[in-house]
């Protein structure tokens, strides 16, 4: 498996999955390579991440780099979570084969889209 | 944990008759065929077993098969041979859109190179028209390139038709036969086929060797020169036990043609039955045309390949999502997008191929397991409800 064990832990037993219906910010993007696609929603009060859920309909490397940045956020502040970039969050899930690299791209658009208004 | 491999388009395990006839190969019946001693004489007379082995697998003359490395050396040695050897009658080829890569990019080489390709599209179900490769026959159209069963959704073309048009405007036909070899019956000689691809490692036989079938008379260049091997056709100490195990593959592989390909099918059908059943939203691609009995390419919807095949791969069931060689990669299946898939579709999209080795306990436990892991990934989709 070209995967990491924790990689594959993220896949199978995704965190933070869901829906925040009185969020303050949805993000929706996709990955202009395959079409996968990741939506995103946050709670912000005080400057900080109070709480956020993610969606994402794609690989099992989206599908987990998604779940990790998500679970990364909650508790964060905002000009903190602004620099988490997509080769922290591959490196974090032990890495990514090359051909996948872009995978994490999905997580980090989504980070910086949802957060643009704070 | 359970181990069920699904995924014989990719390749195959050797049979163990076929592993038995390779053996004394390695050690006992070593010499080099082109030896005029006792050892390359019974070396060459093992080749000329397996020669026979494969004529009578697709109704040819024994003095009309090549071996070779595999099916990609067939396919480029049919091709650039023919090219080659009738530019100056012309350089206007016809293939088709949903050919495998050995063939596509050898088309496209030639492109570059300055012959002419047309690449002909196919219907909704998978299918190339003959009316449409009539219509490309130029008069400088030097051959005809269409593979026989399509590796990804198993599609069987219309050969006998186009055999039968190529024919007519006296122009080459070649037909990449790697996965249709062995599985369905092929007699060229009905077929009207000039030039045909096979594969040892599609039919449990080994990899590293294939076929060219080269009807007599065919002008072609060869690609690798010389000793003169093969008749001149294919040059290179020929890899005796790979062949002797090809042509136990092959002898296996026909007499099972009545008996376990049917079972196959079989297989096949209950596996798509019972998907439909429990799943909901999934298409069999190219289900309306004749197919393959051992392949089923399945498009879920609200789900993506390469999630399934993971999850599926951690359950103990190898699939694949299109083709081996493609799998690394992220377009969409040049198939896919062929039969008029969108990207999304496409990515969607699970390829699962039988073979003889395949048990109804193996069918039944995928039946078993994937609907679990659809409802999972789908429950992530930002885009499915539940109905
Ligand atoms: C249709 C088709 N043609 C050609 C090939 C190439 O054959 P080989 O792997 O023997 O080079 C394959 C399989 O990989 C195939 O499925
Ligand atoms: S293949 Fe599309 S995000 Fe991984």
């Amino acid at each position: 498996m070209a995967y990491s064990e924790k990689l594959l832990d993220y896949f199978q037993n995704p965190r933070c999955v869901g829906e925040i219906p009185d969020a303050d910010a949805v993000a929706e993007v996709s990955n202009p390579v395959c079409g996968d696609v990741m939506k995103l929603w946050v709670k912000v009060s005080d400057g900080r991440i109070q709480d956020a859920k993610f969606k994402a309909q794609g690989c099992s490397a989206a599908i987990a780099t998604s779940s990790y940045a998500t679970e990364m956020l909650v508790g964060m502040n905002v000009t903190e979570a602004r620099l988490i970039t997509k080769d922290q969050i591959a490196k974090a899930l032990g890495g990514l084969p090359a051909s996948k690299i872009h995978c994490s791209v999905l997580a980090s658009d989504a980070i910086k889209q949802v957060l643009q208004g704070f | 944990m359970r181990r069920v491999y699904l995924d014989s388009n990719a390749t195959t395990p050797l049979r163990p008759e076929v592993v038995a006839a390779m053996m004394p190969v390695f050690t006992e019946h070593f010499g080099n065929a082109s030896s005029i001693h006792w050892f390359g004489q019974h070396a060459k007379s093992l080749i000329d077993d397996a020669r026979q082995h494969l004529a009578k697998l697709i109704n040819a003359e024994t003095a009309e098969i090549v071996f070779l490395s595999g099916g990609t050396e067939a396919d480029n040695l049919a091709i650039r041979g023919i090219a080659e050897s009738q530019k100056s009658a012309g350089r206007h080829i016809i293939t088709s859109q949903i050919e495998h890569h050995a063939v596509l990019h050898t088309c496209k080489d030639l492109e570059k190179q300055g012959y002419e390709i047309t690449w002909l599209p196919v219907s909704h179900d998978g299918l190339v028209n003959p009316a449409d490769v009539r219509k490309a026959i130029r008069k400088d159209t030097i051959l005809i390139s269409i593979m026989h069963a399509n590796n990804e959704i198993g599609t069987i073309q219309p050969i006998d038709e186009i055999g039968k048009i190529a024919a007519e405007a006296d122009v080459y036909f070649h037909s990449d036969g790697v996965q249709s070899t062995g599985k369905i019956p092929v007699n060229v000689k009905s077929l009207g086929i000039d030039l045909y691809s096979m594969s040892a490692h599609k039919i449990h036989g080994p990899k590293g060797v294939g076929a060219l079938f080269v009807k007599k008379g065919t002008a072609l260049k060869p690609t690798m020169t010389g000793g003169g091997h093969e008749r001149n056709r294919r040059s290179g100490t020929e890899n005796v036990a790979g062949i002797v195990g090809f042509g136990e593959a092959a002898r296996r592989a026909r007499e099972g043609l009545m008996q376990d390909m049917p079972r196959v099918g079989q297989l096949r059908d209950r596996l798509e039955a019972g998907l439909q059943s429990h799943i909901e939203l999934i298409h069999v691609n190219g289900g309306n045309a004749p197919r393959l009995p051992n392949t089923s390419n399945i498009m879920v919807d609200y789900a993506e390949g390469e999630g399934l095949v993971i999850s599926l791969d951690l359950k103990g069931v190898a699939v694949s999502t299109g083709s081996a060689c493609s799998s690394g990669s992220l377009e969409p299946s040049h198939v896919l997008t062929a039969i008029g898939k969108t990207p999304d579709e496409a990515h969607g999209s699970l390829r699962f191929s039988l073979s003889t080795m395949t048990a109804l306990e193996d069918i039944d436990y995928v039946i078993e397991v994937l609907p679990g892991i659809v409802d999972r990934l789908r429950e992530l989709s930002p885009y499915y409800k539940k109905v």
